[in-house]
């Protein structure tokens, strides 16, 4: 493997799909035309728990259009349901998540319970409405307080301790405060979809909204017993997914169950209300921290609890806690985290999943931690500033946390920063500013890549990969040109196909890293074929060794002699070969980074308004500084991190799934009652990179930036917002009525 | 819904008497009787529409509950228009009737009658890009490309609207068009410079 080879940080990096997709070309799932294509909808449950007694089809039956309605009565046994029925004993694969149509059994409100396909999109959304169910109805419970009182609902204890237990009660300088966040959602744009085609009882072809087409097709291949390679799916573009796309919900295993049903193509999309009940949420959580300080500032005990809710049918919990274990220096640690089941659907990771959440606790905590001590918050974290991993010991691959201090800090203008909450006032609004920090982990996952170089001079490079928007293809082709120093005109990235070599689930920010160590193979291995094919054809490197060659920008000269030279183009034409393809795999992360510790890291900087009677808040400006190892693509990255603020802003001011609990059903599952975050609510952003290469992660020097971008967002505007009212706010999202 | 029953009143109405109708006139070939009723029925249930979509005119007969957004993506396979949230909250499906910026999945296809319809198909000229579509790759004003089809039209009219004369202004003007990925800093520095460079839309 290559050392890393400098990859100059480009300032004209348009990305390479750009035109598809400002000229409506790129293609998304529920997009592809196929002859013959139907179309099934979903019906969905209307209560939250219980039994269906009895399926009222008659008149959608009747309705115009309808070829079929499935249900649990009549829908055809899925293998991988119940792959154990015979031999309970047996352990192994079977379909994790709602089996839909398994059963009569409701776990939650919004739950498919039928599906209508029809000739017409029209026809089966018409048809689907004439469906109605009579229930057994139990009494449902999704009321998070209530139940979260009795110990006895909880589940899943994991826990955590170094040092002394509850060392904060002790502490010279303490407190002890209770966070919540709601469930939020993920909401991408493109309405999950699923179009599902037979080619006879054994293979499949499905295109999906999915974050990892190999896992898709893995999942599905064992959920209906056929052989990985009889099912292809294709991801050709995703319309963001932020984690929704990271494991196929019940719509996917529905349309192909629809397909096969009535032998035909079948197109199943997702409604957007649907959105909120069947492709997951970030769980609602509680946390308690205590935390405590020397009057130094050096902390002497964290203490962080937390619950979060999942469904009864499937356990989802994250590293909630985890940010407290680590992020810090600090002697004595004890962390707890518990499951509760609810009569819920089940959620799943949202976009800097765990940190996310632990962080608002965390962040915040240090936050009133910082005005109880008189330190600057930025101060005190430098003081608590962990050197060595505090649970392994190990040194950090890279960590430039100290950097983003400091320049988020000049950006920002934290010297403008009243040092008494609600003391300073801008035309008649109240000014705070807030910081918090952010954190992930960044390993690096395993990864395959083609590289088939033509010679036309062009590099085609593949992986099974899908890109949900962050600009994939745009840092591999970024890569790759550098790889093989070549103009990035020369070079394509292919991707969102199972038949493309083994790619990665596009999840937890190690896309980049990956695939890109995947890429740095094939083109070692391509220069090395070049160099052999140049000896074997071409007269003038005749017996000469392939180490006594030199790769350089598309031309192999004899490193001694480099008047003895050939373009790679004219190798492949001396060799006869229209064009050479490698296929090589990243393999494991080396040895060499068990002995560190690997994350990324940000700190987010707000400067906000707020109205001091109507509690209006108006963000002013965000910058964000990272440490994400070495930025590829400057353009890309700096998007991901402007849109990774956006969403936190959402988790701060607006993003609430409501639940009423007396039916268990969401009262604002649409974007006209689920705030997210619009143009308006937008601020200036800045975003600086620290932009050192991390080697030790992998060749790229990459660590990854898509869950940092988020993660310490939310906290850093409650931490402006107290600064500017003296209101401290420990329950998202916080809405006006809160500070008033 | 009384709608509801009145709209299956007058199906059932329309299978029972086409489906004389056709008996009278014919075919013994017709041996499934409820399958063709069915076909016959949804004749009566098609609308006569003209509209002309990116320059080309269309004579077609669609059912009236067709809205503008499903006739484009689902019959004519125009699919650079998005359906995001179908309840007119997201503005993903925005297109231009007669130069003004809709939601497309809150008009019905009959309500646009003799419209000109223009999608994010129509908008470059050949190979050459317009304006705004040029400066959204420029400022990279998307990243997963979902929603940005409606935000370009939207962009244009926004411009053309007077009512991108300042940043402040523009993300104003701009925020019927939701972007998960949240591009909205990018978007509004790709209209500033659209508006400054002053070019026709």
């Amino acid at each position: 493997m290559d050392k890393e080879l400098l990859i100059p940080t480009s300032f004209a990096d348009d990305r390479v799909d750009g035109v598809d997709k400002v000229t409506g070309k790129a293609t998304y799932a529920a997009e592809h035309q196929l002859a013959n294509m139907v179309y099934a909808v979903f019906v969905c449950s209307t209560i939250a728990k219980g039994s269906i007694k009895n399926m009222i089809l008659a008149d959608a039956k009747r309705a115009a259009g309808v070829l079929d309605i499935i249900y649990y009565a009549n829908c055809p046994a899925v293998p991988g349901y119940n792959p154990y029925a015979k031999d309970p004993n047996k352990k192994g694969y079977e379909w994790r998540g709602l089996k839909v149509f398994n059963d009569n059994k409701v776990y939650s409100n919004g739950q498919p319970i039928a599906m209508v396909i029809a000739d017409t999109m029209e026809r089966a959304v018409h048809a689907a409405s004439l469906v109605k169910a009579e229930y057994v109805k139990e009494e449902s419970d999704t009321d998070f307080e209530n139940a979260k009182a009795d110990e006895k609902k909880l589940k899943k204890p994991g826990e955590y301790k170094r040092g002394d237990t509850d060392a904060y009660k002790k502490g010279e300088v303490s407190l002890e405060e209770e966070y919540t966040i709601p469930s939020e959602t993920h909401n991408p744009m493109e309405l999950h979809a699923t179009i599902a085609a037979w080619d006879g009882d054994d293979k499949l072809t499905v295109y999906d909204k999915s974050q990892g087409p190999k896992g898709t097709q893995r999942e599905l291949a064992q959920c209906f017993g056929l052989d990985e390679k009889n099912v292809r799916v294709v991801v050709e573009y995703v319309g963001g997914a932020f984690g929704s796309g990271l494991r196929s919900w019940p719509h996917v295993p529905a349309a192909v169950i629809a397909a096969k049903k009535v032998k035909r193509p079948v197109k199943l999309i997702v409604t957007r209300e649907q959105m909120f009940t069947t492709v997951g949420y970030r769980p609602h959580a509680w946390q308690k921290i205590g935390i405590s300080a020397g009057k130094d500032g050096k902390l002497t005990g964290i203490t962080h609890h937390a619950v979060s809710i999942t469904s009864r049918y499937e356990d989802f919990g994250e590293g909630i806690v985890n940010v407290s274990q680590f992020l810090y220096d600090c002697p004595n640690v004890n962390t707890s985290y518990r499951l509760l089941p609810l009569d819920v659907n089940t959620p799943t990771w949202m976009r800097g999943p765990g940190p996310a959440t632990g962080c608002f606790a965390l962040e915040s905590a240090l936050d009133e931690l910082s005005y109880k001590l008189n330190i600057d918050p930025i101060e005190l974290r430098v003081i608590n500033h962990a050197v060595l991993h505090p649970i392994s010991k190990l040194p950090w691959s890279t960590k430039f946390l100290k950097e983003c201090y400091v320049l988020g800090k000049e950006k920002i203008g934290w010297q403008n920063r009243p040092t008494v909450p609600g003391s300073v006032t801008e035309d008649g609004m109240l000014v705070g500013y807030g910081m918090a920090g952010g954190v992930f982990g960044a390993g690096r996952g395993q990864a395959s890549a083609k590289g088939i170089l033509k010679a036309d001079g062009t590099l085609t490079l593949q992986s099974a990969v899908s890109d949900m928007g962050p600009g994939t293809s745009t840092a591999m082709v970024t890569m790759g040109a550098q790889f093989m120093e070549l103009p990035a005109n020369k070079i394509s990235f292919e991707l969102g196909d199972t038949d493309l070599p083994n790619g990665p689930t596009q999840g937890g920010s190690g896309t980049t890293s990956a695939i890109g160590t995947a890429i740095n193979v094939v083109c070692t291995a391509l220069k090395q074929t070049l160099k052999e094919m140049a000896i074997a054809n071409v007269p003038a490197f005749a017996n000469l060794k392939p180490e006594a060659l030199k790769y350089e920008q598309g031309i192999i000269s004899v490193t001694d002699n480099v008047s003895i030279n050939i373009s790679y183009t004219d190798i492949l034409k001396a060799a006869n070969k229209p064009e050479i393809e490698v296929v090589k795999d990243s393999g494991r992360a080396t040895a060499e980074a068990q002995k560190y510790a690997m994350n990324s890291f940000s700190v987010h900087f707000v400067k906000l308004h707020v109205h001091p009677v109507t509690g209006v808040i108006k963000l002013k400006q965000i910058v964000s500084a990272a440490d994400a190892g070495k930025i590829i693509s400057e353009n890309t990255a700096r998007s991901q991190m402007v849109g990774g603020a956006v969403g936190g802003i959402g988790m701060a001011l607006t993003e609430e799934v409501n639940i009423d609990n007396r039916y268990g059903r969401y009262t604002n599952a649409n974007f006209g009652d689920y705030h997210v975050p619009v143009n308006a609510d937008a601020p200036p952003m800045d975003v600086v990179f620290v932009n050192k290469a991390d080697i030790i992660i992998s060749p790229t020097g990459a660590k990854g930036i898509g869950e940092i971008a988020l993660v310490g967002v939310a906290p850093a505007i409650a931490n402006a917002v107290y600064n500017a009212t003296g209101k401290r706010i420990r329950n998202l999202p916080i809405t006006p009525d809160k500070l008033i | 819904m009384p709608t509801q029953n009145k709209n299956e009143s007058r199906r059932d109405f329309l299978k029972k008497s086409t489906a004389l109708a056709a008996l009278t006139i014919a075919s013994p070939v017709l041996t499934k009787a409820g399958e063709n009723d069915e076909k016959i029925a949804a004749l009566f249930e098609q609308m006569p529409l003209r509209l002309e979509v990116n320059g080309v005119a269309h004579a077609l007969s669609v059912e009236p509950r067709v809205t503008l957004l499903d006739l484009l993506r689902e019959q004519l396979h125009l699919m650079g228009t998005k359906k995001g949230c179908d309840h007119g909250q997201c503005g993903a499906c925005t297109v231009h009737v007669d130069g003004k910026r809709i939601n497309s999945c809150l008009s019905l296809a009959v309500m646009n009658e003799g419209k000109k319809i223009t999608t994010i198909e129509g908008l470059a000229n050949g190979d050459k890009l317009h304006p705004m579509q040029e400066a959204f790759i420029k400022h990279d004003g998307f990243q997963c490309g979902y929603c940005t089809p409606g935000q370009i039209m939207s962009a244009v009219c926004c411009v053309k609207e007077g009512h991108a004369n300042n940043a402040e202004e523009i993300r104003e003007f701009m925020s019927g068009n939701i972007c998960r990925c949240g591009a909205y800093p990018n978007i509004v520095d790709a209209i500033m410079e659209v508006k400054k460079g002053g070019q026709s839309l």
